[in-house]
């Protein structure tokens, strides 16, 4: 990381001024920006629980439980458990919330109405930093909810779950993954504004969870072929197949550098998306 | 030079494009010595927040530059950014964060360590009377204490200069006299301040030195007493009559350093050219009109501004 040396006048004949400035280095404010971030999660962690882990559990609670009660329970393609299906798809909508509910939606809040990120903006380090810091730490926050899903899902009862983890793939899925939902989370952050909420739920949140390969792999889609091409603009699409390779391989799903290789390429382009939309929202 | 000063506004000017396209600030030139309290005078939409947006790093000039300690701020806005201070029209503080941390993780940002970060949070609870309020949720401080916690954060980094813009709007008179104390104090150690104001008396008595701007345009600079000066007399005396006021003016012009007299209302208003000078013979002259009661005045900024615009300040 580039130091920020604090130079002396070249010119200056009354060189010592009254106010010592103090050497700031880029790496000491970005560090400063996290332990601030920290320290506003750790206080609202119940929320945080609560907001990460209702959603997968009811999930599971009524596809896992509820509907084989009433004799509607519902398979995966072949042979495989619905628990099956289910586990890397809501591992994977967990961490891509993670990154509309933490980076996100704040963002729209704070550059509309409460200016509180202003200080931050302010810090003696370039904005584009400011900005990444958003995305990295909303990725340490999906992170967080894929190891609270996880487990959840996996030791459900009666979930039948039989996964077979490449643990090298499935540490580099969740990475890309939660850097790309964090980018995902500045780019909305960035370019909607607080009456818009509800529209970012009703054209976001709701399409890339119900098509986002969640609840059944891409390719048992190829009889719906039009659908299946359609939702491959759909981001969360190669989160929820990288993980099924990387968990759940004896399903069907993508190749993982498909699945990888792409993630990178759209979580790189929300991710100059939400950068710009920063730049745009801080300068004049 | 730029070295020796601690800002330098060189032929600053921004355009928006709009719609309406409006060109917020036309060529402002100005420097601001070390250690210096320096005003932006002028009414609401004149230029200054877009000035001093120029020189905080947050508006990017259409054309010109600013330098700051040395900095040129367009070309290294974090550097910059780590020589000011800037308090805002608005209230940005944390809201995810008490009072105490407000100013820790801003010192954090600021390179200091946690324990420095620490200290200086608790110093400045000290100075600035908030230290029982240490652990308060930011919202729920008065107005005037949250502006005080403002001016707290933004000079906890020590700056070079501190910017603030309108930092006196909204805030109820005491709250006013205490900031003004404040700023008092910093001027004392030494920091630069450059502060906007659309108020006449905090121009007049903070500064050191004043530009008044209109329109995006730089109108006049210099100390407040340079500019009242401007107005080409030092002293206006306010006189009560018995007699005839019209004849009285006609009496007084005539007189030794008398700059104009005239009738407003019931009294008659001489203008001096100097001071003191020509108040005898002012004071004998007009006893034969019946003196009743005299007040001197100063002349003041808003004469100032009338003079240079031809409307109040505050239209």
């Amino acid at each position: 990381m580039t130091e920020n040396p604090v130079t002396e006048n070249p010119v200056t004949e009354n060189p010592v001024t009254e106010n010592p400035v103090i050497a700031v280095s880029y790496r000491a404010a970005f560090w400063g920006l996290m332990v601030r971030d920290t320290k506003v999660l750790s206080r609202s962690l119940t929320q945080f629980l609560l907001r990460t882990v209702i959603q997968p559990f009811l999930f599971v609670f009524v596809f896992l439980y509820v509907f084989p009660k009433i004799g509607a329970g519902i398979h995966g393609p072949g042979k495989a458990s619905f628990g099956t299906v289910l586990l890397p798809g809501l591992v994977a909508v967990a961490i891509m919330f993670q990154g509309i509910q933490a980076v996100g939606l704040p963002l729209v809040n704070e550059f509309a109405q409460t200016r509180e990120i202003e200080d931050r903006v302010m810090a003696p380090l370039p904005t584009s930093m400011v900005a990444f810091e958003k995305i990295l730490f909303g990725a340490m926050q999906s992170a967080l909810a894929a190891v609270l899903v996880f487990p959840m899902v996996l030791f459900f009862p009666n979930s039948n779950v039989h996964p077979h983890v490449n643990p090298v793939l499935l540490v580099a899925e969740i990475i890309v993954a939660c850097l790309s939902a964090g980018a995902l989370g500045l780019a909305i952050g960035t370019g909607w504004n607080p009456r818009q909420v509800p529209l970012i739920f009703s054209l976001i949140v709701i399409p890339i969870t119900f098509l986002g390969c969640i609840y059944y792999p891409w390719a048992s889609l190829h009889t719906v072929r039009w659908l299946q091409i359609l939702i491959l603009i759909n981001p969360l699409v190669y989160v929820s197949e990288g993980l099924r390779g990387a968990i759940t391989p004896n399903l069907q799903h993508m190749p993982w550098p498909v699945s990888l290789g792409v993630l990178i390429l759209i979580g790189s382009g929300l991710g100059w998306l939400g950068m710009r939309g920063f730049r745009r929202r801080v300068l004049d | 030079m730029a070295g020796s000063a601690a800002v330098v506004v060189e032929k600053l000017s921004k355009h928006y494009a709009g719609p309406p396209a409006v060109d917020a600030v036309k060529g402002i030139d100005l420097e601001v010595a070390r250690g210096e309290i320096f005003g932006l005078l002028g009414p609401n939409g004149a230029g200054k927040t877009t000035t001093v947006g120029m020189c905080t790093t947050r508006v990017v000039p259409t054309s010109g530059r600013v330098t700051v300690d040395g900095i040129d701020v367009q070309g290294d806005p974090p550097a910059a950014r780590s020589r000011i201070g800037v308090v805002t029209q608005f209230n940005t503080l944390d809201r995810s964060c008490t009072v105490f941390e407000n100013l820790k993780y801003h010192c954090r940002y600021f390179g200091m360590s946690h324990n420095q970060a620490k200290a200086r949070a608790s110093e400045l609870l000290e100075t600035f009377r908030l230290a029982d309020r240490a652990d308060a949720d930011v919202m729920a401080l008065s107005g005037g204490m949250a502006q005080r916690l403002q001016v707290a954060r933004s000079i906890a980094h020590r700056p070079v200069v501190l910017f603030l813009d309108e930092p006196t709007s909204g805030l109820d008179p005491q709250s006013r006299i205490a900031l003004w104390e404040v700023l008092g104090a910093l001027h004392d150690e030494g920091t630069t301040v450059i502060l906007t104001t659309h108020y006449m008396e905090e121009a007049d008595q903070l500064c050191d030195r004043l530009a008044v701007i209109d329109h995006g345009e730089l109108l006049v600079m210099g100390t407040p007493d340079q500019l009242k000066k401007q107005v080409g007399v030092a002293t206006i005396v306010r006189l009560s009559l018995e007699g005839d006021r019209e004849a009285a003016v006609a009496g007084l012009v005539p007189l030794a350093g008398v700059d104009r007299a005239e009738v407003v209302g019931d009294e008659v208003l001489v203008y001096l050219a100097e001071r003191e000078g020509p108040l005898p013979a002012v004071v004998q002259a007009a006893m034969a009109f019946g003196l009743v009661d005299l007040a001197l005045t100063e002349p003041t900024l808003e004469m100032v501004f009338i003079q240079l615009t031809g409307r109040a300040l505050r239209d």
